[in-house]
């Protein structure tokens, strides 16, 4: 029992408290570059869960065998070699044995391996020192996180663009404007206790 | 010649923070101090410098088709390096930024210079290239520094002047506590790239016209 509510705690911390991209500030970039529409921004949001999920499961074996041959200090070179190996082989894997979906997600597969908040997640489960269904939970909530972020920012983007500003504010500095008051929002949850 | 435009270049007209609007995620997560701010500039620079040079002196070995996975070797390499030099002497500022250390690998900067630059470039180009664009970053990180640190926290240069305590200039009481915030950070940003536009789009006012 306890561990559900553990893991019920840090999804809870992942998707809402902490949430990557609005207090943690990991992802921004894709998250000011891919949100014009809705239905990207949903698609490069499915794309980071699913990698990101498959990112902690990968690394977590990893980085106990690093800690075992005391090469904690090679993590960061190796974990982004996993990651960038691993978002190769979704790829292929995708375009093979699920087309349809490769269609809607391939675009921003490429661009996932930059995204600091892959490799964010990683580096935080070896520093947190979570186990194998820890850290999972967390990198797929933490996904979770980064599809609301950005899905909410996209819609509220889709209204900016018909709306009369100065024109020196136009298209990026009032996007982050109003990302600065959806992070206001979110800055709600931050009292947020599970129990 | 050369030299001249590649300096204006990075520190205004093609600045990579404020122009190109890459390297987003330090620029607003760790602004919150001018210590914060400027080592994390000297850390990108000496990548950027680094994994430049070596990019380029390789660009005629790495095949095209595997080429981002090798920068990415290149610049985790360099910022491995950084990071333990950091740890070992300046362990506050490690502590500081935390995470955003090792994240310098995904910064999209240093991998927009070695595709953009290194990797079409001659070694001596792509050094000088690295330091100004380097620089280019810091001095937008020194601006978001500064703002947020005298709005958010009323000071200027804590931990880094007056023995680490700052100099205070506002009183405590009436500070924006939200502007070291996460909040802040973009309102910060939007506000500063909207000023840089501004002047940026006064001298070719015809040419803005036209886009």
């Amino acid at each position: 029992m306890e561990s559900i509510t553990s893991l019920l705690a840090i999804a809870l911390a992942a998707i809402l408290v902490n949430n990557f991209v609005l207090s943690q500030f990991l992802g921004i970039c894709p998250f000011m570059g891919v949100s014009k529409k809705v239905e990207t921004a949903l698609g490069m949001g499915m794309a980071v869960t699913f990698v990101m999920g498959v990112a902690s499961a990968v690394n977590w074996p990893i980085n106990e065998l690093l800690n075992k041959l005391n090469l904690g200090f090679m993590q960061t070179v190796t974990f982004i070699l996993v990651i960038a190996s691993l978002v190769q082989f979704v790829e292929m894997f995708l375009q093979k044995s699920m087309p349809a979906l490769y269609e809607s997600l391939g675009v921003f597969l490429p661009l996932i391996t930059t995204n600091c908040a892959v490799l964010g997640v990683t580096l935080q489960n070896a520093q947190k020192g979570y186990n194998f269904g820890e850290s999972l939970t967390y990198g797929i909530t933490g996904g979770l996180g980064f599809l609301l972020a950005i899905v909410l920012f996209a819609s509220v983007r889709e209204r900016l663009e018909f709306a009369k500003c100065p024109k020196c504010f136009e298209g990026f500095p009032i996007a982050l404007v109003a990302a600065s008051l959806i992070s206001l929002a979110f800055l709600g949850f931050s009292g947020l206790k599970v129990w | 010649m050369n030299v001249k435009k590649q300096f204006s270049e990075g520190l205004v007209t093609q600045n990579p923070a404020l122009v190109q609007l890459l390297g987003m995620c330090p620029l607003l997560a760790i602004t919150t101090s001018l210590f914060n701010g400027l080592g994390m500039g000297v850390m990108v620079i000496a990548v950027l410098t680094c994994s430049n040079v070596v990019i380029s002196a390789l660009r005629k070995i790495i095949p095209s088709k595997v080429r981002i996975a090798c920068y990415i070797v290149v610049i985790a390499g360099f910022v491995t390096m950084v990071d333990l030099l950091i740890k070992g002497f300046v362990p506050a500022l490690s502590s500081s930024l935390g995470l955003f250390i090792p994240l310098i690998v995904v910064n999209c900067v240093v991998l927009g210079r070695a595709e953009g630059f290194a990797s079409k470039n001659s070694i001596g180009a792509s050094a000088l290239d690295g330091i100004f664009q380097g620089i280019g970053y810091t001095v937008a990180l020194v601006i978001m520094c500064v703002i947020r640190e005298f709005l958010g926290a009323g000071t200027f240069g804590a931990g880094l002047l007056n023995n680490g305590a700052g100099f205070q200039i506002l009183p405590t009481d009436v500070v924006a506590l939200g502007m070291v915030l996460p909040v802040g950070g973009f309102l910060t940003l939007g506000v500063v790239i909207a000023v840089v536009q501004y002047f940026m789009s006064k001298p070719k006012k015809n040419k803005e016209v036209a886009k």
